[in-house]
């Protein structure tokens, strides 16, 4: 997992609310045995109509998603996550998010920031304004700032640190390698093993 | 490890020592335990997206000899030679393939005469041992815990963490006592207890607990049953499920591929033995079952709760009191086309699927085979019957079990996990009525629109016979307790079976 400080890049105003994860990602894509390739996806069912925010040319690139409140319910598919780090999105904005949805963002590296809903207004208008304007989020100071506008958000502690860090759930378990060499070091000698493969003592008589 | 027991002196659960002696870190301040794992079990359909997360993060398998995958939700059990006609099943074993290939771990393909469901491949290889930690990506992991394992079913990201690190970060489980005292009657099997548990319990009643089943009639079980009881502690809820190791215990064990010889046999059994729960050891919850009581279960809903004794009849709503069980039966009644106050022994089935990681072992076999040999199935029936495993079938085969089966009109078919749950071409048509062996009698489960009747092998090989939901007891066989067999006797007929395991 990369670690993030600051995200600069295109921001892309999504005027919904109650973006559940069925719209982010359909079922149909849940079949697939990868990790990544999901940026076709995101959105799959609302991309068809060419006027579909993400469609229009002046906001390609985009690293940041700015959208309505309750974005992330429903379904606790992971694929949702993945879907919009394979699009681009480092960060996504809203005023309230779907609790696994945030959780799972935080263990991939995806910027779930919220922020008041009064100030997703003003972003909305900015970036309405001025197609294709460069937003920054710092992770640091916990502000997103677009043109002359600079407005706070809030993300939990234990998360952002692991952001700031690029610590995915593995990576905080490895942190504890040590203790997990030395646990191993005492694993008793006829706790078992699968390799290398013994063959039952009469497998003959099958 | 089983050294260090610092807290010896307060009377201690089989769960707790297992757990303690897994012990890589203390939890501080609400955070997890960080809990060892002895051994993950691999399958094709939860672990593709485990590798991937693996390979783009530039890790390996920490503990390949840990490790061990097999073949068994999508694969076919008719001509298993030929190209797996699905395109996702066929991607999802071909991946495995390739990840097992990469990753360097062992894996059992279909054609192997070790492939077969997960949970009957790692006991009969004698890598499922007492006091160990199993993970899978599987909810049926609480099978194992029938050696006195922890063993619990894990979601993919936790699957692409224990392959990185050989560890989950847990919060310790609460722990609740079955105790299951006197003895079952012939016909009545573990099955039968466990479907009696969750009907009393219900389906959340296991919920953050690990199930200890203990008292006579669970010692007196072979560790098929226990296994088949552990198996289906998932559909209380519960996180695992457990019974001690006893001498059946090691008897099953003894001369395995992977259990210990000479003097690491005796190291290990000197450990086991000190595994069981101390007297005294107390429990977060108890539940007393009366062995003596049961009878032949069968579930008549769409949960595994939803069960009651074969000589019942289906339930009433309205004499349900809890409004939202009230609702669910009713639901359930109508998917099933079931009408309230039938005698559940009218009820005709169109099919009868005798096999899962519920009951497929041999024991499974040899106990259907029992009741049915020199007969035939009922007309218009559908019998299928899948082992467990690549091995179990050849052990059938070996005993003449495949004759009994095929002479009886049934398919005798190649392991894999089948019409449990319907992942290959393995399913009921829409409307057809099962009497399974399996753990799930969801809605569309076994096939969009089928209906599933939760049964043991015995049910099941009556009920084929008959053409209606029936027990051996309906073909005059076995009604009373002088009858009874010995210990590891799940069936009827104690001296029709081969002596021992043949290892």
């Amino acid at each position: 997992m990369q670690k993030i400080t600051t995200v600069t890049g295109v921001a892309v105003p999504l005027r919904r609310s109650n973006v559940d994860t069925d719209q982010i990602i359909p079922a149909v894509f849940l079949k697939r045995v990868t990790k990544t390739g999901f940026d076709d996806a995101l959105f799959h069912g609302w991309r068809q109509d060419p006027e579909f925010v993400l469609n229009r040319p002046e906001f390609q690139g985009a690293k940041v998603l700015i959208a309505g409140p309750d974005f992330g319910t429903g379904s606790s598919r992971e694929h949702a996550v993945w879907a919009l780090r394979d699009y681009g999105f480092d960060v996504v904005v809203s005023s309230r998010f779907g609790d696994i949805f945030r959780g799972n963002a935080g263990k991939q590296g995806l910027v779930a920031a919220q922020v008041a809903y009064e100030d997703i207004e003003r972003l909305w208008a900015v970036v309405e304004a001025d197609p294709g304007i460069d937003v920054t989020v710092d992770l640091v100071a916990r502000t997103v700032s677009a043109g002359a506008l600079t407005v706070a958000f809030d993300i939990d502690d234990y998360t952002r640190w692991r952001l700031l860090e690029g610590l995915d759930d593995i990576a905080l378990t490895l942190r504890d390698e040590r203790a997990i060499a030395e646990f191993e070091t005492h694993r008793a000698a006829w706790r078992p093993k699968t390799l290398p493969i013994r063959e039952p003592a009469e497998s003959g008589s099958l | 490890m089983s050294t260090a027991q610092t807290s010896a002196d307060r009377p201690r659960t089989l769960a707790e020592k297992v757990w303690s002696d897994h012990l890589v870190k203390q939890g501080e301040d609400g955070t997890p335990d960080l809990i060892y794992i002895d051994l993950h079990l691999v399958h094709e359909v939860t672990s593709p997206q485990a590798f991937d997360g693996l390979r783009m993060a530039g890790r390996p398998v920490r503990r390949p000899d840990l490790t061990i995958a097999t073949e068994d939700h999508n694969t076919p059990t008719l001509e298993i030679d030929k190209p797996i006609a699905d395109l996702t099943s066929r991607t999802q074993i071909e991946t495995l393939r390739k990840n097992a290939a990469e990753f360097g771990i062992r894996l059992h393909s279909l054609g192997d005469k070790e492939q077969g469901i997960v949970h009957v491949v790692g006991p009969q290889l004698g890598l499922t041992q007492p006091g160990i930690t199993v993970v899978c990506g599987d909810s049926h992991t609480s099978t194992h815990g029938a050696f006195g394992a922890m063993a619990f079913g894990i979601g993919t990201s936790e699957v692409e963490h224990v392959l990185a690190t050989q560890t989950l970060p847990l919060k310790p489980f609460k722990t609740m006592a079955i105790n299951v005292e006197g003895t079952l009657r012939p016909g009545v099997t573990a099955k039968d207890i466990i479907l009696a548990v969750i009907a009393k319990i219900g389906t959340g009643g296991g919920q953050g607990y690990v199930l200890e089943y203990r008292g006579s009639a669970i010692r007196a079980l072979s560790m098929d049953g226990r296994m088949t009881i552990c198996n289906m502690s998932i559909e209380a809820g519960a996180r695992a499920g457990m019974v001690a190791p006893d001498e059946t215990t090691y008897a099953y064990l003894k001369g395995r591929a992977h259990a210990p010889e000479g003097d690491e046999w005796d190291a290990a059994v000197a450990y086991w033995n000190t595994l069981a729960s101390d007297e005294g050891a107390s429990f977060d919850a108890e539940v007393s079952i009366d062995a003596d009581a049961l009878e032949p279960f069968v579930t008549w809903g769409t949960n595994p709760g939803q069960g009651v004794s074969l000589s019942e009849s289906v339930p009433d709503p309205a004499t349900i009191d809890d409004q939202h069980e009230r609702a669910a039966a009713e639901r359930a009644l109508e998917y099933m086309d079931l009408a309230a106050g039938t005698p559940l022994k009218d009820i005709r089935v169109d099919a009868v699927f005798m096999g899962s990681c519920t009951n497929s072992r041999i024991e499974d076999l040899r106990a259907f085979a029992s009741i049915i040999k020199g007969k035939q199935k009922a007309e218009g029936v559908r019998v299928m019957v899948v082992p467990g495993s690549a091995r179990v079938r050849l052990e059938a085969e070996a005993e003449g079990l495949d004759k009994v089966i095929t002479d009886f009109g049934a398919e005798w078919r190649f392991a894999g996990c089948s019409m449990c749950l319907g992942m290959n071409p393995d399913q009921l048509a829409p409307g057809e009525r099962c009497a399974s062996t399996s753990n799930r009698n969801f809605e569309g489960r076994q096939g969009k629109g089928g209906r599933t009747h939760l049964v043991s092998p015995l049910v099941a090989a009556a009920t084929a016979i008959r053409g209606t939901l029936s027990s051996p007891w309906d073909l005059g066989l076995g009604t009373g307790p002088e009858a009874h067999s010995t210990t590891d006797d799940p069936g009827l007929t104690a001296t029709d079976r081969t002596e021992g395991e043949a290892r």
